[in-house]
């Protein structure tokens, strides 16, 4: 089913006799295995108002990103949360739409600088499991309102309900942005300098470690070169530092190119940044690593199968994000929570689709 | 306006319940006297009072679990309070409710400059949270106004603003984790240091619920380097309209400043009078504040002044010195003490799109002459959070309500204009009312079944948020 209006998507979901399987664009199959009727929301398409004084853009949900992307910039702005695209890693096709990404609260390498999706998702209209359309917060970036369930449908892949549209906060493009790069820093070393540049003044907007680590700031030229030559200062300590304007090299980051061709399971851990050095040790010699946030995100390659979460000691909480439909089966896709957490989600979960039907099952 | 009609059965059990929270904390945290739980009998928005049954001031989470499995036991409702500063009556008791006030719970529990946050007490005032990191020269950044007095509890609670959240967001988008009491006892935990939830965003939930859902005990709150500097600058102009216009073309040039602030000419006056600011005679006046280094900060103040050149300003004032930059402050900063002194006033703090600002300011304007009611604008205008101050006189019978219909008109106004009734100081009781002029049935309805979930028995903070005629059957069930 391919609704094209909000209301037709109130009475596909009204009148289903079975569980339906919700999608946008199709290119993040992330989840435990779900099964069926497809619902997809690439019908409800277009951008609703574009407000570039008040930064802020409405859409409706299965917008392609790309079309969103093209607006904001004809008006020099963004997307600051940088949504990664899924489809490298995940080997789909199609195009991503602002709704999966709201849905899966997609957020990239920026989001140790300006926060998540979830911090940019001002509104949303949705159906819930009985077919009420219903609306929260708006479109207004300040908005304490009843019960911020924005955040709640942020992330929420569908389970809780069915996007129709949703309204972002946008930011100004900075003029430049330039990266440092440094070079042969171990784990340890490399969330060290990290650390020390997220904890200066200079604004970093993005601190990973793929072999190298990379650290990049933005801005107007002049307080970008300003920056750069304190970071380096900063970070002299940890041997050479090249500096390049490679805009690629963050969508790669961002993205998890590297990942793409292998036939690994992927992980998406987040924690603490401090606590990568002893998460990535435990881990077996068969995994490899990238960095992204500082240290607080780490992604993982695993041989298929792996149980990831078995060898992790610390606080935080593990994702899997790619695996074949066996290993998805048989190890939870999301990470397990405490009783108190999963009794309360399985209540709110209850509530929002009494009869189960939204994609059942997928986040467990 | 009105509260529900207190449980006798509640009331008439007054000893029985007394006791048993003094079986679980220490005698001098159950205040039961009728003298001294008059200190409880209000917050911020003192046009209503009334005494609660009584209030605890538990020490730990282990003693507000104690609390509340009492009163959950007991059927009394809970009235979380931190400081007691809400301007909307979100701490306002009834008179069967037992006041939890959070002033003990003040401990810093950790601070991690590596990992960038610090998890406190969530009774810790706002301003002592960056008093805490202060010497490594860190920061908390949302910063309400009340920052001095108002407690993390009461900021997670309303998920509270600033003047500064253009550039560093509201709570919500600084909050790591918090521990936290169901109404049952249950104590739990949810997100920590680490970024993002594994499942559902329920500490986003959780944030600006009004203390509805849980009561928050600790929170893990991300914490900033300070920037190497920042400086503000004055713009004078004599239209709203062109001030508003300047705004947008600011933020569209690909500038974030810290904060915009705007004072309408009541406000300017009131205040110039008042704190000797020396600002300029005009009709709308925009402060403008960036951050970085001295030369970032030139390089984005002259873009900045070149855009308000070109919308005819009446005076533009860069501050030289930090002194020249406190005396730009003085005025905004003292804005309310000012009107206060002149007049009774209600701050409202309705949002709206940022390009309806000079619609919505012209028929607040027309508005203060139908109702014969004094108003000053005194806003953050970057992000559309007015904040009319309505005068009336507290004395004269009849004028409190004349200012609240006036009040109401205006809010409706700013979700008419596409915004919204509250956006930084929650709905309370002060806005409880107009719900369903922002919200049809259905979306109050799911938001009340969100309550189901974390309080089945609608005992936490009962009468707040839903409109009571809303809330009735819920309320009444649980008795």
């Amino acid at each position: 089913m391919t609704p094209k209006t909000e209301q037709e998507l109130a009475d596909a979901i009204a009148s289903a006799k079975g569980p339906l399987h919700i999608t946008g664009g199709g290119t993040r199959p992330i989840g435990n295995p779900v099964v069926g009727e497809g619902l997809s929301t690439s019908g409800l398409s277009g951008i609703t108002l574009y407000e570039p004084g008040a930064l802020t853009i409405v859409a409706q949900a299965g917008t392609p990103v790309a079309e969103i992307e093209a607006a904001l910039d004809s008006e020099n702005q963004r997307l600051a949360f940088e949504p990664m695209d899924h489809r490298a890693l995940l080997g789909t096709s199609g195009a991503p739409t602002i709704g999966g990404v709201v849905a899966g609260n997609v957020s990239g390498s920026r989001r140790i600088a300006v926060g998540a999706c979830r911090d940019h998702a001002l509104g949303v209209r949705f159906v819930d499991g009985a077919g009420e359309i219903t609306k929260n917060g708006g479109r207004v970036m300040k908005n304490v309102t009843g019960y911020d369930l924005v955040k709640l449908m942020c992330g929420s892949f569908g389970t809780l309900g069915v996007l129709s549209e949703v309204s972002l906060k946008v930011l100004p493009k900075p003029e430049t942005s330039a990266t440092l790069t440094l070079h042969g820093l171990s784990v340890a070393q490399s969330v060290e300098a990290m650390s020390a540049a997220l904890g200066s003044p200079f604004e970093v907007t993005g601190a990973a470690r793929t072999h190298d680590t990379h650290i990049r700031i933005e801005g107007f030229a002049a307080s970008v070169a300003y920056r750069l030559e304190k970071l380096k200062d900063l970070l002299s300590g940890y041997g050479e530092i090249s500096v390049t304007e490679d805009a690629n090299l963050w969508a790669g980051i961002t993205n998890v190119t590297g990942f793409a061709k292998t036939d690994s399971d992927i992980w998406r851990v987040s924690i603490k940044p401090s606590d990568a050095p002893a998460l990535i040790a435990a881990l077996p010699d068969t995994c490899e690593t990238s960095l992204d946030w500082g240290g607080g995100l780490i992604w993982v390659a695993t041989p298929a199968g792996t149980d990831l979460r078995a060898t992790m000691a610390v606080d935080g909480h593990a994702t899997l994000v790619r695996a074949s439909t066996q290993t998805r089966a048989a190890l939870p896709v999301f990470h397990p929570e405490n009783p108190t957490v999963t009794a309360l989600s399985q209540g709110l979960r209850a509530k929002f689709d009494p009869r189960g039907i939204l994609n059942a099952g997928l986040m467990g | 306006m009105e509260m529900p009609i207190p449980n006798a059965n509640v009331l008439s059990r007054k000893s029985q319940i007394v006791e048993r929270l003094q079986s679980v904390l220490p005698p001098a945290a159950v205040i039961h006297t009728e003298s001294q739980v008059r200190a409880y009998e209000c917050d911020a928005l003192t046009a209503y009072k009334c005494p609660p049954l009584c209030a605890v001031l538990p020490a730990s989470t282990e003693e507000v679990a104690a609390v509340l499995k009492v009163c959950h036991d007991m059927g009394v409702p809970v009235v979380p309070r931190g400081s007691g500063t809400s301007l909307a009556g979100g701490a306002l008791p009834t008179a069967d409710c037992v006041i939890l006030g959070t002033a003990r719970l003040n401990a810093v529990l950790e601070t991690n400059y590596d990992d960038r946050y610090i998890r406190v007490q969530s009774g810790r005032t706002n301003l002592s949270v960056t008093g805490a990191v202060e010497e490594m020269d860190f920061f908390y950044a949302p910063d309400p106004s009340s920052q001095l007095a108002c407690a993390i509890a009461g900021n997670v609670a309303m998920n509270s603003g600033g003047a500064h959240c253009l550039k560093y967001g509201v709570t919500t988008n600084n909050l790591l984790g918090v521990k936290m009491v169901l109404m049952d006892g249950t104590i739990t935990e949810i997100g920590g240091g680490h970024l993002d939830a594994a499942g559902l965003d329920l500490l986003g939930l959780i944030c600006g619920s009004e203390g509805q859902l849980g009561v928050v005990t600790e929170a893990t709150l991300r914490i900033l380097r300070k920037p190497e500097g920042a400086r503000p600058v004055l713009m004078a102009f004599n239209d709203n309209e062109v001030a508003g216009a300047c705004v947008a073309d600011i933020i569209k040039a690909g500038v974030l400043p810290v904060a915009i602030e705007f004072m309408d000419r009541l406000c300017i006056e009131t205040t110039e009078n008042y704190a000797k600011a020396g600002y300029p005679d005009c009709n709308a006046l925009l402060i403008v504040e960036v951050e970085g280094a001295p030369e970032e900060i030139d390089e984005q103040l002259a873009l900045i002044l070149e855009i308000a050149r070109r919308h005819d300003p009446v005076e533009l004032r860069e501050a030289k010195s930090p002194e020249e930059a406190a005396r730009i402050w003085l005025g905004r900063k003292s804005a309310f003490g000012a009107i206060g002194q002149i007049s009774d006033y209600m701050c409202l703090d309705g949002t709206i799109p940022v390009s309806s600002l000079p619609m919505v300011l012209r028929r607040i304007g027309e508005l203060s002459e139908e109702y014969g009611l004094k108003v000053g604008n005194v806003f953050h205008a970057g992000d559309g959070n007015m904040h009319p101050l309505i005068c009336y006189d507290a004395n004269k019978p009849g004028d409190l309500e004349l200012c609240e219909a006036m009040g109401a008109e205006i809010l409706k106004l700013c979700v008419d204009a596409g915004g919204c009734l509250t956006g930084e100081h929650g709905v309370g009781i002060e806005k409880r009312d107009l719900m369903s002029h922002q919200f049809d049935p259905a979306d109050l309805e799911i938001q009340m079944a969100v309550k189901d979930v974390f309080d089945p028995d609608w005992l936490l903070n009962p009468a707040k948020v839903f409109p009571l005629d809303t809330s009735q059957s819920r309320r009444i069930a649980a008795e």
